[in-house]
């Protein structure tokens, strides 16, 4: 499965023989929309587990909450890539959408922090998943307050209308975001499982003790 | 009044209460006795309602508002006086007759000398005694205490003795103790922590 | 009305132990003054106002986060945040004395560092004003929560004003375009915004910070 996702995003790009600007943007923004997928599901979980009480949450939170971290690092790093490539700088903070990714790339690196400097148990699930809450609050807060404070020099790819793109130009992008959810996906899929593997294996050694 | 099957607190790996039973009927009396280390603080702080246990089954049949809690640390600021930390819980528990009762209290623990003066001028002893005063102020149906006695001097132990008496039957009481014997006399149930 | 007489006596507590221990007030005092007189070395000759609003932000919001830092610290010692807890009033209650003793001090210290800044820097209209005191109410509403949240892990001091910091962005941007915009009250409805969503937030998930 992993390799048809790789297969997917290489020759989604390929498809299009625009010049290297625009086929980072089919990446660029596809993992943005999912950074925030994920935020909204860990924000999701959270509110579950604060709601249910149920431990799997915290969990599942905290993993969704790592996957957007990580695509949001990506989506800075594209964003940055993809700046150098339009506008020759690596950096603008004139871009609202880096700007605001920074932002929360810093908010949830603190989710982090948050979480290892509390001991394991219900206090920290329950701190981890209040403050998952408030970054999901963050996200429309913070976008317009970057939006007040800058000037909007961001190119907007999806208008009123709709998006600003030809037939086999949106056909393609869509592809890309299907892949990149994907990937998404089977990521979450398996730190989960992995982390529910090591919690198991040490109930075992615990009963065996 | 109590009721628990199974009780088990964990943090993190770090299992603290495991497999405990515990049926404390009202107005009775149990002793919770057992080595350092092997829970009690936690099996009260469960009680309370300040932990929640990780598995097993909990009732305890009393509100917030009915609840007495003595705690290894004396939950009152150090900065403010006796009058004014117990003045402040009287509020906040909307005890009837505040200032009756808390000038009754404060005379019944020989602290009402000491009444103007900061927590931190307090001696450890007088602190305990005035973390019971806190602890009995809105006349609690169940009374949790850990380890009454272990900071208190002669004349504390003396005043908590006679104010054991003269409570136990009236009202529920859970206690941890180093010493058991003192509380022999009127302990109903005795549970033994690992 | 239970309620707000719960939350009356908590602030007044709250103010009662700064009163003895004095100890907070005073720092942010001092450190509030101390901040604008560095900025002024360390603002370039011929820099505009603009900078030193900028700058006016930058002190109130560590100013904030010294007295954020201290705020459940009566608390912590004897264990008397268990105390309050398990008191039959509404937890919420505990943290909005608490926010509102917070708020008390921050503006108490601003009552000396505004004129200050005014008299070292740049003149501050009405809408400036009105924007320190929303941003005073964000950040004492979101920091209370994020301490009390702080306060139970040993790195307190270092991760109060990571967990702070970037909640606070948006309350810099409503701040510094209040003084400096000519549109000043579209950051003060951001602001109030911020204020709105975030307090309720902070005021309905407190309860589950402190309990398990």
């Amino acid at each position: 499965m992993g390799l048809a996702l790789v297969l997917a995003l290489i020759v989604a790009p390929e498809d299009v023989d625009q010049g290297i600007s625009q086929r980072i943007f089919y990446i660029h923004v596809p993992i943005a929309l999912t950074a925030y997928f994920c935020f909204g599901l860990g924000a999701w979980k959270a509110l579950l587990l604060l709601w249910r009480g149920e431990e799997r949450n915290d969990l599942e939170s905290y993993v969704a909450i790592h996957q957007g971290t990580i695509f949001g690092a990506l989506t800075l790093i594209t964003g940055s890539i993809w700046a150098r490539a339009s506008w020759g700088v690596w950096w603008s903070w004139s871009s609202n959408q880096l700007v605001l990714f920074l932002v929360l790339f810093l908010f949830y690196c603190a989710y982090f922090m948050l979480r290892f400097s509390l001991e394991e148990g219900s206090r920290r699930a329950r701190s981890s998943a209040v403050y998952a809450l408030f970054g999901v609050v963050l996200i429309p807060i913070s976008f317009l307050a970057i939006r007040l404070a800058e000037d909007f020099i961001h190119p907007t790819v999806f208008t009123r209308e709709g998006p600003q793109m030809t037939g086999p130009m949106f056909a393609t992008f869509c592809v890309s975001w299907a892949a990149v959810t994907l990937l998404a996906y089977v990521l979450y899929r398996v730190e989960l499982a992995g982390k529910r593997l090591d919690a198991d294996l040490r109930e075992l050694r615990e009963v065996l003790q | 009044m109590i009721r628990a099957r199974d009780l088990e607190k964990r943090y993190g790996r770090r299992r603290v209460l495991a497999g405990v039973d515990i049926e404390v009927p009202p107005a009775g009396f149990a002793v919770v006795t057992g080595p350092n280390g092997s829970g009690k603080t936690t099996l009260l702080r469960v009680l309370a309602g300040l932990a929640a246990p990780t598995r097993g089954v909990l009732e305890v049949n009393v509100n917030r508002a009915q609840l007495g809690y003595l705690a290894h640390e004396p939950l009152v600021y150090r900065e403010l006086t006796a009058l004014e930390n117990l003045d402040l819980y009287g509020r906040l528990y909307r005890v009837p007759e505040r200032r009756e009762r808390i000038g009754m209290l404060l005379e019944r623990f020989g602290l009402w000398d000491a009444r103007s003066d900061r927590v931190s001028t307090y001696s450890r002893g007088m602190t305990q005694r005035l973390a019971l005063c806190r602890a009995l102020l809105h006349e609690p149906e169940l009374v949790l205490l850990d380890e009454p006695y272990s900071a208190l001097d002669q004349e504390g132990a003396d005043l908590l003795d006679r104010e054991l008496e003269s409570l136990a039957g009236s009202r529920t009481f859970v206690v941890t103790t180093h010493d058991p014997r003192r509380l022999a006399r009127l302990a109903t149930t005795t549970i033994a922590l690992a | 009305m239970n309620y707000f007489t719960d939350v009356a006596t908590l602030t007044r507590k709250d103010l009662r132990v700064e009163l003895r221990a004095r100890d907070t007030l005073p720092a942010m005092l001092l450190f509030v003054l101390s901040t604008l007189v560095v900025f002024h070395f360390a603002l370039p000759e011929g820099t505009g106002d603009e900078a030193a609003y900028g700058l006016l932000w930058v002190a109130i919001v560590f100013t904030a986060l010294l007295g954020l830092a201290r705020a459940w610290v009566p608390e912590q010692e004897h264990g008397v945040l268990d105390g309050l807890v398990l008191a039959p009033s509404d937890r919420s209650a505990i943290w909005l004395g608490k926010t509102l003793a917070t708020l008390a001090f921050l503006v108490a210290a601003q009552v000396v560092a505004l004129p200050a800044f005014v008299l070292f820097f740049a003149p501050l209209d009405a809408t400036a004003l009105a924007g320190v005191l929303l941003a005073d109410i964000g950040i004492c509403a979101v920091g209370s929560l994020m301490a009390a949240m702080a306060a139970a892990s040993r790195s307190r001091e270092v991760l109060l004003p990571l967990l702070v910091l970037p909640l606070a962005i948006p309350l810099i941007v409503g701040g510094v375009g209040a003084a400096i915009s000519p549109e000043g009250e579209r950051y003060l409805l951001l602001l109030a915004l911020y204020d709105g969503v975030f307090a309720v937030l902070s005021w309905a998930s407190f309860e589950y910070v402190v309990t398990e």
